[in-house]
């Protein structure tokens, strides 16, 4: 690579990226391993991860994933590490780039530890195993006979131990271990997985010295700010940039090549403002004078659209999933019980914009961003600048909160046409006005429930309808309605013990950029289903939890795709990851045991509940709330996660934390909406996202599990929604079916 | 040129008078630690002292800057251990991190003016600080655990 950096400033960011390792340095080849520096890989698109060992005894430990507040820089370490036996002390982390070797980067969908738990305790193990034969070699006795422990290897028999670090040249030379020999450690072992370990970056987090993507500086550099088609599609058809070039600090302005349709990835078009600062590339950008030819979505308008859909979601749809016949149950069934619900646009609004800085020198390019998904970066970049993906190198910074807007690598893309342009290193600099008018929203969606109830107040059929635009409109620019991998998300997979059941969707086209936001279409589809059961328990005069454990019935694995549909569980095989019913009593039982949902409340005051098995883990959540003169005070708010086997217990109670704030952020005030094709909204003081004055108090809970690692990261929001509208109908009498909850409350 | 102290360093600089600080500090004198979150005073990520008062540098023009002491993040300790941030360590606080430095440059001020806040306190003070994350019940008891130390330092005499 002959792009190189002239000075990043920061110098514990080049900690981060050199790799000056000595030594044991283990690539992980599954299924057996490799030394990374073969320079063709026999299986290169198998490498998943690496060890290094130093000389000095330190261990370096690679994380490929990116760091974005779920501390996957601290659980990646705690696993590797402990099956290596090495001292915590030691160990330091190395922020992989982008490569394809260590499999998927894609740090969404809440996987990194699901998907890589394994591996890393391969990693860990095969590197000590090398480490221990080096030792048994060193002083001629069996392997048998020696032990690794605290990042010495022990003898046995006598009291001679020797260091990692000493061992570590000679323990590269022997070929590595094949998994099927590998050993592990047993649950009562562990030194480092299930241990609150502090967070890794916790020093320089503190002190302001942990480098995002806006925080990249590289000598030489130009900031850019753009100002984009205010709607997808939009063109610029012509524009003047000369008040723009006379601001003070602005070098240049320049009209971003024009990107092909369907948005997919692509850069949304617009006219780049450059200058020696931040500042005054905003500065400048506000003198642009733009005429921009806004195409077919500027007539979208987000309320006539969610009138169109919620009348259309009445209406019988497309089945998907059929049991028995539900509709035919409804004629005869004593009672039933309707009710439609609706959802906003959401947008991520990460505390950080997007940021990315770029080089682009001799056909090569180096990025630094605050990316999600350095390999798509990577591939997106070489795209734009028709270059091969291995002339690209992609730097993941830390991330200023992710929840999916950065697995998108727009602006990565912005930043390596402007260096391509510019011959100069180049950081774009998003404004959070860009952030929460240029997104990948969450998409706006209604919901029909139906439930027919017989003499005993038993639920004897059940339908349910959702009409969204969908994901792959983004990507495609024709898909039409709710994919199976968006039904799949809290809907399909729904787990009722109803003979009579049938899942349905309707038509909805896409007209901004819709994209994944934690937890995904979980978030509307557990809203409603779980305010539906609500409302079914107040209709037959039951608790909420009684009407859960009914619907739920026995204790039972679901499989949705014996009833027809295409259910797609998160990636994973049901065998290793079924639909446990009994799981999602545990957590429902164990949160309103430890918070007390089930116990009288003073008058205007309200409990709610609701349960949610998504990304493989089961989350109850339930909340309290006050209701007085029109104003919702959110008072308790408890979770119980079953994530089966958990690495770090705080990281994973942080994470519930965040969830539930999220959760309720959109619940209580979340909404973008849409006038003639563009956003109106613009920044936090018209997208409010919870502040610490409205932050109940919260307790998070975790079900001790042997079960394989199920998601953290987002199955924590899903049942918020849910359980807060719920407590402010039983605090108030009021039922909340269209969020966010302040287009009727205060909040 | 503008004359002004940043963590007690005389710093003087050559730009537009009406840059915001926040640019100044993170553009010209490479001090990332503050951050840039919305640009309109919303989000307390920028958050700093000027003259011992917190400040939202993204609204504050040079200009108003000269001759005043600024206190970032990277100048509250020699050692990152001033007692708010070992609260924050203690309570393994931050989850990005981004909005951290203004989260801890708030808080400090709150515990300068009125070393043991109630929990309404803490709220009220802390409210023009977004933590997207969500690590407020954090923050609250960080903040309590430091109060703790502000309280004992002030009953000695101490400076906190
Ligand atoms: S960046 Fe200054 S308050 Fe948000
Ligand atoms: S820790 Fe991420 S925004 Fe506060």
């Amino acid at each position: 690579m002959s792009a190189q950096v002239q000075n990043v400033s920061r110098r514990r960011f080049l900690k981060t990226t050199g790799i000056g390792a000595g030594g044991l340095v283990l690539g992980g080849i599954m299924p057996a391993f490799s030394p990374v520096w073969a320079e063709h890989p026999q299986s290169s698109n198998e490498l998943n991860l690496f060890v290094s060992i130093n000389k000095d005894n330190t261990v370096n430990i690679v994380c490929h994933r990116s760091e974005m507040g779920q501390g996957i820089r601290t659980s990646i370490p705690q696993v590797v590490a402990d099956e290596l036996c090495a001292q915590w002390d030691k160990v330091s982390v190395i922020q992989g780039l982008a490569d394809e070797r260590y499999g998927s980067q894609n740090t969404d969908g809440s996987r990194s530890i699901r998907r890589f738990y394994t591996t890393l305790r391969q990693m860990g193990a095969s590197a000590r195993t090398m480490l221990e034969q080096a030792a048994a070699d060193l002083w001629k006795v069996e392997v048998s006979t020696v032990y690794a422990k605290d990042s010495f290897v022990h003898h046995k028999d006598s009291q001679r131990k020797v260091s990692f670090g000493y061992l570590s040249e000679s323990a590269a030379k022997l070929s590595p271990p094949s998994t099927e020999t590998l050993t592990f450690k047993s649950k009562k072992e562990f030194q480092f997985i299930g241990k609150p370990i502090d967070g890794i970056d916790l020093p320089d987090i503190v002190t302001g010295n942990a480098d995002f993507g806006q925080d990249i500086k590289i000598e030489g550099m130009l900031y850019a700010s753009i100002e984009r088609s205010p709607v997808v599609g939009a063109k610029v058809k012509s524009f003047d940039g000369d008040a723009a070039k006379v601001v003070a600090g602005v070098v240049d302005t320049y009209q971003m090549p024009e990107q092909p349709s369907p948005v997919v990835f692509h850069p949304l078009n617009g006219v780049a403002v450059l200058a020696s600062n931040t500042w005054s590339a905003m500065q400048g950008r506000k003198a642009l004078n733009i005429e921009w030819d806004l195409g077919a979505n500027a007539s979208h308008n987000s309320d006539e659209y969610l009138a169109e859909i919620k009348h259309r979601i009445i209406t019988p749809g497309k089945k998907f999933r059929v049991a028995g016949d539900a509709y035919a149950k409804f004629d005869s069934a004593a009672d039933r019980h309707e009710a439609t619900y609706t959802m906003p646009y959401l947008v991520h609004a990460p505390m950080e914009p997007p940021a990315a800085t770029a080089i682009v020198r001799d056909g090569n390019c180096e990025i630094w961003a605050c990316t999600q998904t350095p390999q798509s970066t990577q591939a997106n970049v070489a795209g734009a600048l028709g270059i091969d993906p291995s002339k690209v190198k992609v730097h993941v910074t830390f991330l200023g909160g992710g929840f999916g807007r950065k697995s998108k690598p727009d602006f990565s893309v912005e930043a390596a046409l402007l260096a391509k342009h510019t011959g100069k290193p180049v950081k774009v600099v998003w404004s959070r006005e860009d952030d929460i008018q240029q997104g990948y929203y969450h998409a706006i969606s209604a919901q029909h429930f139906a439930a027919g109830i017989d003499e005993n107040k038993q639920v004897i059929s059940w339908l349910q309808r959702t009409a969204f635009p969908s994901i792959s409109w983004t990507f495609t620019g024709t898909v039409d309605e709710p994919q199976a991998g968006e039904l799949s998300l809290g809907f399909g997979d729904v787990p009722f013990a109803i003979d009579d059941l049938v899942c349905e969707t309707h038509k909805a086209t896409g007209h901004i950029r819709i994209g994944w936001v934690r937890s995904v279409s979980n978030i509307h589809h557990a809203f409603a289903q779980g305010s539906f059961v609500d409302e079914l328990a107040a209709k037959t005069g039951k608790s909420t939890y009684d009407m859960w454990m009914s619907l739920l019935g026995e204790d039972r694995m679901v499989d949705p795709k014996t009833q027809g549909f295409d259910y797609q569980n998160y990636g994973e095989p049901l065998e290793n990851f079924p639909i446990d019913v009994s799981r999602l009593k545990g957590v429902l039982v164990d949160v309103v045991s430890k918070s007390g949902a089930n116990q009288a409340t003073a008058k205007n005051e309200g409990w709610g509940i609701s349960v949610q098995r998504s990304f493989v883990s089961y989350v109850a959540v339930a909340t309290k709330v006050k209701v007085e003169d029109g104003k919702v005070t959110v008072l308790e708010m408890h979770s119980s996660i079953d994530a089966g086997t958990v690495v770090n217990p705080d990281r994973v109670r942080s994470q519930q934390e965040g969830s539930m704030i999220f959760g309720l952020s959109l619940a209580l005030m979340g909404e973008i909406s849409v006038k003639n094709g563009a956003v109106e909204q613009s920044n936090y003081h018209d997208y409010p996202v919870l502040r610490i004055s409205q932050c109940p108090k919260i307790e998070s809970y975790i079900i001790a599990s042997d079960a394989p690692p199920g998601g953290v990261g987002e199955p924590g929001t899903p049942p918020v929604a849910a359980s807060l509208t719920n407590a402010i109908y039983h605090a108030s009498g009021v039922r909340i079916r269209e969020l966010p909850v302040n287009k009727v409350m205060s909040v | 040129m503008i004359n002004f102290r940043v963590n007690g360093e005389q710093r003087s600089v050559d730009v537009d008078p009406s840059m915001p600080l926040l640019w100044v500090l993170r553009d010209v004198l490479d001090l990332t630690g503050s951050k840039f979150g919305c640009g309109i005073a919303q989000c307390g990520a920028c958050t700093v002292h000027i003259d011992a008062q917190p400040v939202r540098a993204c609204v504050m023009p040079i200009s108003a800057v000269a001759g005043k002491d600024v206190l970032t993040i990277e100048g509250l300790s020699p050692d990152g251990e001033h007692p708010v941030q070992q609260a924050w360590k203690q309570h393994n606080v931050p989850q990005c991190g981004y909005c951290q430095s203004g989260q801890i440059m708030s808080a400090v001020a709150l515990l300068s003016s009125n070393p043991s806040p109630s929990d309404e306190e803490i709220d009220n003070y802390m409210q023009g600080n977004i933590c997207r994350c969500g690590t407020y019940t954090r923050i609250r008891a960080a903040i309590k655990d430091a109060s703790a130390h502000y309280s004992l330092a002030k009953n000695v005499g101490d400076e906190a």
